[in-house]
Order: structure tokens, then sequence, then C-alpha cells
């Protein structure tokens, strides 16, 4: 048994299968971030911190005749979201019922899902340095009217253009955003996501958390995501009533291009 | 330039699956030159010509690993029973039974659906939705 002591939970084995599934199936829509950047790992629960590359001077050697450098290293975070199941709706799993209240653990995905892209696209103060915090383009508005989105955008993408940044480009809207663009058909009906689509030569994504949008280079390199532990269930404790379980990761994440993005503010 | 590699409609085909498919394709045809590589040896004599072949034979083991890996990597299920099977001593057919009665009767259980407890999401790079 490893760290996530699910063998102590009081949990059968397909139900088990059942809260991994149910957990996939509701964290792989809003985790926006892992469609847009480069992903490294997972490198395991015991991996700590990614390598820099980078030193930072030292004081004084131990004795003279030498000198010496600290090595710079990027710490990984731990996420975690808790929550209770009910163990009466464990058992009607087990017993074949086909809607187990999930609620909350459908909530907890949503919620470690929204935190993985605010500290990826907008950084976690003391942690992670996210994309639009060191990108050194100015944000360019978005504004809001959804038909006029494609102006921001070409010129974003523009803007990339400039500084040597190829593509393809992708676009992270914000959920409030995306729901404007899908809603949304120009005059003469051409739906807006297929416009902007044409204007980026890549995919648009749902971005839960986002605050505005994102524009961004596609063609690698530029963001590294770094898991350790990559997203698991795991068990806390239980009574006769609830168990109680978390969904967790450890990473990092590393700007290696400030430039390769371009905020669109809300 | 043929794309015979889908068997569905590819524009309906998530992005995801064209990528896997693309990636099974290239799987097979690392190992039809794995075994074309094969039969040369086996018949060449000038002992030059058959360094080069053996070479080149060396890279498509190369080839075959890395599109075996990253199918892998893809497909939880796929990648247990691999790990049951591959590189296990004893008799294959065996080992490939139990793996799979495992593996298909309890698709995660306590022990989680991979080797270290996750849900095996990692990238989602070419995933839209």
């Amino acid at each position: 048994m490893n760290h996530l002591l699910r063998g102590l939970a009081p949990i059968s084995d397909a139900a088990w299968t059942a809260l991994d599934d149910e957990a996939r199936e509701r964290l792989s829509p809003p985790l926006a971030a892992r469609k847009l950047v480069d992903f490294s790992g997972p490198h395991g629960w015991e991996h700590s911190a990614t390598n820099l590359g980078r030193t930072a001077p030292l004081g004084e050697a131990p004795c003279t005749g030498v000198s010496g450098l600290r090595r710079r290293v990027l710490p990984l975070v731990e996420v975690r979201a808790e929550f209770e199941l009910s163990l009466s709706e464990l058992r009607d799993a087990d017993r074949g019922a086909s809607d187990p209240d999930l609620a909350p653990l459908d909530k907890a995905a949503h919620q470690i899902a929204v935190a993985e892209n605010i500290a990826v696209f907008h950084g976690w103060p003391g942690a992670l340095a996210g994309i639009s915090e060191v990108s050194p383009h100015e944000p360019i508005p978005l504004g809001p009217v959804p038909d006029e989105y494609p102006r921001p955008v070409a010129a974003a993408v523009q803007r990339l253009l400039q500084h040597g940044v190829s593509g393809s480009y992708a676009l992270a809207l914000g959920g409030e955003q995306y729901t404007r663009v899908v809603e949304t058909a120009e005059h003469g009906g051409y739906p807006l996501l297929e416009h902007l689509r044409k204007i980026l030569e890549g995919p648009i994504v749902w971005a839960p958390g986002v605050r505005g949008a994102i524009v961004l280079s596609l063609r690698g390199g530029d963001f590294l995501f770094e898991s350790g532990q990559d997203l698991s269930l795991g068990y806390t404790s239980h009574d006769a009533d609830v168990v109680r379980m978390y969904l967790e990761e450890s990473f990092s994440f590393h700007v290696a291009t400030p430039e390769a993005a371009v905020t669109l503010s809300a | 330039m043929g794309f015979d590699q889908y068997h569905e409609p590819p524009e309906e085909l998530p992005s995801a699956t064209r990528t896997f498919a693309r990636l099974c394709a290239s799987l097979t045809e690392e190992a039809e030159a794995i075994g074309w590589y094969e039969q040369r040896l086996a018949l060449e004599r000038d002992p030059d010509a058959a360094a080069v072949m053996r070479d080149a034979q060396g890279e498509e083991f190369k080839h075959f690993s890395m599109d075996l890996e990253m199918l892998l990597r893809r497909t939880p299920a796929w990648r247990k029973i691999a790990q049951g099977v591959l590189f296990q001593p004893g008799d294959v057919v065996e080992r490939a039974e139990t793996v799979e009665a495992e593996v298909l009767e309890g698709e995660s259980g306590s022990e989680g659906a991979t080797e270290d407890g996750s849900l095996g999401i990692r990238s989602l790079r070419g995933i839209e939705r």
C-alpha cells in the first residue's frame, strides 16, 4: 500500500473502480492547462523539486582556496481537495445502483482542476509563477461583446509573431467567456468558435478559473508542467456513515519563454 | 500517402484518438521493418553490409519501443497488462491469462488503475474538450 492508503478504506474494488472512473470523467474537461502546456512525469510522490539549471551565490566557502554555489530548484506544490461520501451510497453502488450520489467527489474534482488552471495561467503567490503573471506583453482588452473577440485574438497572434514566437496557437477561455463564444454566431450565422479557430490554427479550450483569456503558442518548450504524483484519489478516515477522502496531486510549473503568451483581459 | 490507419471517418474521431491510431500505425511499421531486416540478415553474406543492416535494425528496435511506450502511457489497462506480461519469467501464456483476469475483473480496485495509484490522467495534449 502506498501513501494514498486506499487499502484501508471500507470500499470494495468495484466501488473503487467506479470512483476512479467518475473522477477521471469529471477531471478531464476542466483540466485546461494539461491540454496546452508541455507535461513531464509523473515522477512520483517522492519527487520534490524541478531542476532549473541555475545557481545562487553563497557566502564564505568552508575554507580558503575553494568557492561554492548553491543550486536553485523549483519546489513542487501539493494540492488536495477533501470530500466525504456516504457509505450507504457506495453500498448501493455495490448492489448495482447506477446513480450513486457522488456529488461531493464531482465538486472536489472541479475545485482541484480550477486550482491547477489558476496556478498555471495566473500563478500561485509564493509557490509558482503563472503564464499571465510573467508575460511581458501588455494585456489586450477582450471587451464585453463576443462578436468582437476575433480582433483581440488576432492582435495577440500578431504580437506573438512579431516577437518570433511561432504557432500553432491556442486560446484558453475563462468559463464565462467560453460560454459566450459557444453561444455566439456572427453576422451571417458563422459560428464564432470556428472563426477563432481559423485565426489561431489551433484549439480553443474551456479553462474554468482563468480570468479573461490567454493566447499561447503550442510549438513546445515554452511552458513546462512537471508532475510528481499525478491526480489521485486517497483515503483519510471513516465512521459508520461516511468515508472521508481526497483528490491530490503534486506539481511544479515553469515558464521558459514568458513572451510566448498574451493575456486578454476580461 | 494513405490514411489506412482509420477505420472510422477521421473527421468524426477526437484528436486524441487520431494520434492513438497514428502511433498504432507507426508501431506496426516498425515491427514490419524489424522483420524485414531479420530476413535480410539471415541471407546477407557480406559482413560489412550485414553490420549496416544490424545497426539499422537496432534503430527500429528503438522506434518500436518508443511507440509502444507512448501507447502504454495513454492506456492504463493496456499498460497494466503489459507490466504483468513483459520481462516476466515463466510461461508467457499463463502470465498473460492471469494478468488479463486481474485487470479486467477489477479495473482499478484499492490499488488504483496505475502503478502509482493515480488516475492515470497525465497529459491531455490533443484533447480540446
